[in-house]
């Protein structure tokens, strides 16, 4: 079972895409997506990838809900900041962060937590240091936002990975 | 009725849409460096592909929701090729 | 273009229309903004609210005329917020390689090149 289905979920991912992208539950579709999630499946575990493990399931749908929701305010954050005239803006800034979150799964979900949210990329991450370079649109003040970067998204990554 | 709010509605969404990406042609053309083009180029694919999904409500047909799929995935591959390219095509020393 | 109900074609329109101005401003953002590492923040408006909102709009509006579910807009959805991110970060990488490179821009030093510089005035010590 182990040798024929190395990785469960993407399989069962791959096949739910197939069966989006045909519109139709037919048995031949079924059949041949399922054909397909396993032979990619087994592609991938020639790859040989680091097997990420996460834990606590709650923990990650709190941090998906979380997410979701400081998108759409930080849309309005920064569509409001477009509105304003042009002088206003000079408020954008660099910051480097120390992270205590060492797992590269996690680091790599943060990478992407942080740059999906309007206002805030993800530029460099150091990891002789463990320092992470990030670009603020609206930086009003340093410290607060490498609290909330710290105190939202990370200890729950922490939950998660660690 | 709803026939007539959707036609509007859709409309005015369409020219919002491609308000959107004459200011990111703006930004492809303005500059000044590689990087600002190739980001507003980026930009410009996602307003493209919103729009081709907007056109596919006005039509009621799904034929454009695959033709929507290919520009996103050509635009991330785009983008990305292009990024490398930057970062180690380009001998800057 | 099938008959919908009032209240499904107000939904669709407003959603449609709401998107359609997120990725108006994002891109308005981007050709406003002054210096490449705000731009960069500026497409993420489009990519997010702008997307599930028009993906919404169209998974609604041909779940109510064609009589079934129709979910394959997750698809966009999921395949940008996963991209997106992925595209910003490496062109922001390379804009940051380009302007330390060039020391071209106020960009933060690489950790690293100013540790030489304590280097070059330490050896009296050895």
């Amino acid at each position: 079972m182990r040798k024929l289905l190395p990785y469960p979920i993407l399989s069962l991912s791959l096949l739910v895409l197939w069966l989006l992208l045909q519109q139709s539950l037919a048995i031949g579709q079924i059949l041949l997506g399922a054909v397909i999630a396993v032979l990619a499946a087994r592609a991938f575990a020639a790859l040989e990838p680091q097997q990420p493990r996460a834990r606590k399931l709650g923990s990650i749908f709190k941090l998906a809900a979380l997410v979701i929701v400081d998108v759409m305010r930080s849309n309005l954050a920064v569509a409001s900041i477009v509105l304003r005239d042009r002088h206003r803006q000079q408020t954008a800034g660099f910051v480097v962060m120390p992270l205590t979150l060492r797992d590269r799964s996690g680091l790599a979900i943060l990478a992407c937590i942080i740059t999906a949210t309007p206002g805030s990329a993800w530029l460099e991450y150091d990891s002789v240091r463990g320092t992470v370079l990030i670009h603020v649109l609206d930086l009003v003040d340093e410290a607060t936002w490498v609290d909330t970067i710290k105190n939202r998204y990370e200890r729950l990554l922490l939950e998660i990975f660690q | 009725m709803s026939a007539a709010i959707l036609h509007w509605s859709l409309l005015a969404s369409q020219l919002l849409v491609g308000l959107a990406m004459i200011a990111a042609t703006y930004r492809m053309i303005r500059g000044p460096r590689a990087q600002d083009r190739i980001l507003a180029l980026d930009a410009f694919y996602v307003a493209a592909m919103l729009m081709l999904v907007l056109f596919g409500i006005r039509i009621g047909s799904n034929i454009y929701f695959e033709v929507a799929l290919l520009i996103g995935a050509l635009s991330f591959v785009g983008t990305v090729a292009l990024a490398k390219f930057l970062m180690r095509g380009e001998v800057i020393e | 273009m099938s008959e919908v109900p009032v209240w499904v074609a107000a939904l669709v329109g407003g959603l449609s229309i709401l998107g359609a101005a997120f990725t108006l401003l994002g891109c308005i953002g981007l050709a406003r903004f002054n210096s490449f590492y705000a731009r960069v923040h500026a497409p993420t408006l489009g990519t997010s609210l702008g997307s599930i909102a028009i993906l919404l709009a169209s998974a609604i509006y041909f779940t109510v005329s064609a009589q079934r579910p129709a979910v394959h807009e997750v698809l966009i959805l999921v395949f940008i917020s996963i991209t997106t991110p992925v595209t910003l970060m490496l062109l922001a990488r390379a804009a940051l390689y380009r302007d330390r490179a060039e020391s071209s821009g106020d960009v933060p030093l690489q950790w690293g090149e100013d540790i030489v510089v304590e280097r070059a005035d330490a050896p009296s010590e050895g």
